[in-house]
């Protein structure tokens, strides 16, 4: 385990300096990405612009919702976001030199898909989350700062995990990878609503099949101190941490049958 | 116009070759519609009306929007780049065919294609779903006529951004914040109308707001009469004047290309 | 080293978009074969006939349908992490290094990824950078490096781990004489010195003759020639073409000792075995020669002779 976090700093180490290489061109789409996920939170103002509430949600709790999504994405994103390639690596047989090295392959790709201009984001997520917290008015509490704390970690096991059974498909089609989208992208502009304005159908299966809920309406809740909307048990909004590690299992127990899938068949 | 018509053959054909990616794009499409519907219709919790739309308009607005995302072909475009980028732009430029035409006419194949696949089949599961609003026969002719204009605006915009990487050998950035700038600007992330007077009335001047928010417009019976010819006319009028702009862009690149040899 | 038992390989492959016909496909089908330690073997066919499916195989990154292998003394499939530490693997068109990285940056991840202890790394990358003059561009990204240069960093990235096996996919392919005869030389090097059992799959017969000691052909998935270089010339590579162009076309011509394969206008292909010259004598005499080139049989030429005659030779299988 200490040996597998080494070796995943040296690989992540040498992406960034090979992505340091191109200066201008790392400059540039840095600066693309941080007013792309910009234009989402221009729309949460330009909804508030138009009413007052949410349901019950103002905007400063919207804007803390779509703090802790884009932050919690965009880390993810640049942690692994490069699984959106994964397809072309099956395709052009490069998942096989993976095969051949004496690690796992789910580590290695995810120690191989690091992408540091997704900075950007984290930082636009970062400076929304800073507004948001100076405007609203919160009792903190210990409690309340460690579920705000381990929100994060879990939101981004959460994310990709998501990613990673995106993913997978390629072990069977190489040109669907667009589905992984709905969930990611999808996922990450549902979670920065509240999901009390959702209908119920579309809450069940993207807020508890696909555990959007736990990524940070539920920490939200608690740590607003708000009543949930939607009557459900509050033990939920400490169910984070537990969800994130159920899904990550989830997520490598289909890699696993992905891969000797791909094994058997494949090639 | 035969030669034109095999152009815009293969960019149908280029599509079709992945039926998969269609599948996944419109699967994407249809959950993106499904939030953007519940998002708005809790703003019409507390309103009934917003900038003249009422719930069922902007219900309407998201699912037709979803379905011209790839029609007018909204997101990052890079294959001019690309060529410009690998060098085969000058076997392009040799050819008795100029490059903006030809990409005019596989885009004008492209968007079809995508109209029928990428757009109808979020469109009538969201019409099952929710209520939505229907054209007149006329609006109904209007419209197509509209987005069909929205296609060339759309593409001539396209074709602009990606000619910069005839000047800058890094165009990912460009072309990034320009596609960030027309989600934005053409109402494709929220309706322009539910935006400041001033900057709603921006975006329907440039050339964005005649992408996705006019077509819409039309379709939902916001525009009648001379109102309808007129913002007709401005797109016509975007149309034209953004393939001049590419074409002025293009003939300064070729004698670049000339000069320098690429 | 290498135990392959009636090994087979099935595919399913589906065809037609909407309608998906099941079909299957037997890439690798029924071969078996043995391999001693410190072993250099050619493995050869034309495309598509197995060759890299039984690779994928031996380093466990295909499971097998059916049949048994062992590598090392290990079930590839089944302890794919532990065998990988003790195989090297190149495969000619993959990169394996990382792109944007110099070549020294590239090793030194490998040596973690490989968990290779810092002293023996630093022995193996010593003697590799002497033998295959890595110093010149060692500090280079591998982007920069031309195929010859990427290549030796490539060999030496399935070697430092000081694998006793190595496999390599089509290893000189692209090179230029120069670069070739560097890998040749270090690959005879490795095995005589370092006793490294190695297996190239290959298109040029240069390599075979210049390396190996024994070769496989495999085709159709089955094995169709398991045994030495010389017997295998000796039975199938023994003709040779020559190709002649004449003043007009003509008919094809009647030449004692040769056999008209093909005629383009005024040239014509005539197989033969034995002499050369005396061949041309006769043929200057039947006709008005312009031109004249003799053809070596290629590999590729050699396996389609194979796969034609009737006497397929699997039984030669030495398991």
């Amino acid at each position: 385990m200490v040996d597998a976090v080494l070796v995943w700093r040296r690989l992540v180490g040498a992406q960034i300096r090979s992505q340091l290489q191109y200066r201008l061109s790392f400059a540039l789409d840095a600066f693309g990405s941080f007013w792309i996920s910009f234009i989402d939170f221009l729309v949460v103002l330009v909804i508030f612009r138009n009413v007052s509430r949410l349901n019950a949600w103002n905007v400063h709790e919207v804007a803390f919702l779509y703090a802790l999504s884009s932050i919690t994405f965009a880390v993810t994103d640049m942690l692994i976001g490069q699984l959106d390639q994964f397809p072309q690596k099956i395709r052009d047989g490069n998942f096989d030199i993976l095969l051949v090295r004496p690690r796992g392959t789910l580590f290695q790709v995810i120690a191989g898909d690091f992408a540091l201009r997704r900075i950007a984001r984290v930082l636009q997520g970062s400076i929304v989350l800073a507004y948001a917290l100076s405007t609203l008015t919160i009792h903190w509490t210990e409690l309340r700062v460690l579920v705000l704390l381990v929100s994060i970690p879990s939101a981004v096991v959460i994310f990709s995990s998501i990613w990673v059974v995106g993913a997978c498909v390629a072990f069977w089609t190489t040109d669907g990878g667009e589905f992984t989208n709905a969930f990611t992208y999808g996922g990450t502009a549902m979670a920065q609503y509240p999901f009390d304005i959702y209908a119920t159908w579309l809450r069940r299966l993207l807020g508890f099949v696909i555990p959007l809920a736990f990524v940070c309406y539920f920490p939200a809740l608690y740590v607003l101190g708000k009543p949930d909307p939607l009557g459900l048990p509050r033990f939920l909004e400490f169910c984070s941490p537990a969800v994130a590690v159920a899904s990550a299992a989830v997520a490598g127990l289909v890699w696993r049958f992905a891969v000797r899938h791909y094994r058997s068949a494949g090639g | 116009m035969r030669l034109d018509w095999e152009i815009a053959k293969r960019g149908w054909r280029r599509y079709a070759a992945y039926p998969w990616a269609t599948v996944a794009g419109a699967f994407t499409n249809t959950i993106f519609g499904f939030l953007l519907a519940y998002i708005l219709l809790a703003v019409y919790r507390s309103r009934t009306d917003v900038g003249g739309f009422d719930a069922a308009d902007a219900v309407t607005y998201v699912w037709l929007s979803q379905s011209m995302i790839m029609t007018v072909y909204i997101f990052s475009w890079w294959e001019l780049a690309w060529r410009i980028r690998d060098g085969s732009i000058t076997t392009d430029l040799l050819r008795p065919l100029n490059p903006q035409r030809y990409w005019l006419a596989f885009d004008l194949g492209r968007a079809p294609y995508h109209f029928l696949f990428r757009g109808l089949p979020p469109f009538v599961l969201g019409a099952l779903v929710f209520e939505l609003r229907y054209p007149s026969p006329l609006d109904a002719l209007a419209f197509v006529l509209s987005l069909t204009l929205a296609v060339v605006v759309s593409f001539g915009f396209r074709f602009i951004y990606n000619s910069v990487a005839f000047w800058l050998l890094d165009f990912r950035g460009v072309v990034t914040l320009a596609t960030t700038v027309v989600v934005f600007f053409s109402g494709m992330a929220i309706p322009l109308r539910f935006m400041p007077t001033a900057l709603r009335d921006l975006c329907y001047a440039l050339p964005f707001g005649s992408v996705i928010q006019t077509p819409v417009d039309i379709w939902l019976g916001k525009r009648e009469g001379a109102a309808l010819l007129g913002v007709l006319a401005l797109q016509l009028f975007w149309a034209v004047a953004l393939l001049a702009i590419g074409q002025l862009v293009l003939r300064r690149a070729t004698r670049k290309v000339v000069v320098q040899g690429g | 080293m290498i135990e392959v038992e009636d090994l087979r390989k099935e595919f399913v492959v589906r065809r037609g978009r909407l309608r998906r016909e099941r079909h299957v496909v037997h890439a690798v089908d029924g071969i078996s074969f043995h391999v001693d330690r410190g072993e250099l073997l050619g493995y050869l066919g034309p495309n598509g006939a197995g060759k890299s499916t039984t690779i994928k195989m031996l380093t466990g990154i295909l499971v097998p349908t059916a049949g048994r292998i062992s590598v090392a003394g290990l079930e590839p499939s089944r302890k794919r992490i532990e065998l990988a530490r003790r195989i090297g693997a190149m495969f000619g068109q993959r990169i394996q290094l990382w792109w944007d990285l110099p070549l020294r940056d590239s090793f030194d991840l490998l040596r973690h990824i490989y968990r290779i202890p810092a002293d023996r790394h630093r022995v193996n990358l010593a003697r590799f950078r002497d033998v295959l003059e890595l110093d010149p561009f060692l500090d280079t990204p591998v982007r920069q490096l031309s195929l010859g240069q990427r290549i030796r960093g490539e060999l030496t990235a399935a070697m430092l781990h000081s694998p006793e096996l190595l496999f390599l996919d089509e290893p000189t392919i692209g090179l230029d004489v120069v670069a070739k005869q560097r890998v040749r030389d270090f690959l005879v090097e490795i095995n005589r010195e370092d006793g490294v059992t190695v297996m190239l799959t290959t298109h040029d017969l240069g390599d075979i003759e210049r390396l190996c000691n024994r070769l496989l052909v495999i085709d159709h998935g089955t094995l169709i020639w398991d045994g030495g270089i010389p017997e295998l010339k000796e039975r199938y590579g023994g003709e040779r073409t020559l190709v002649i162009d004449l003043e007009e076309p003509a008919p094809p011509l009647e030449v004692e000792g040769a056999v008209v394969e093909r005629v383009d206008g005024p040239r014509q292909w005539l197989r033969f075995r034995g002499s050369a010259s005396e061949l041309t004598a006769r043929v200057a005499r039947a006709a008005r020669l312009v031109d004249l080139q003799v053809a070596e049989p290629d590999i590729e030429e050699i396996v389609r002779r194979i796969y034609a005659s009737p006497e397929k030779v699997s039984d030669t299988n030495g398991v």
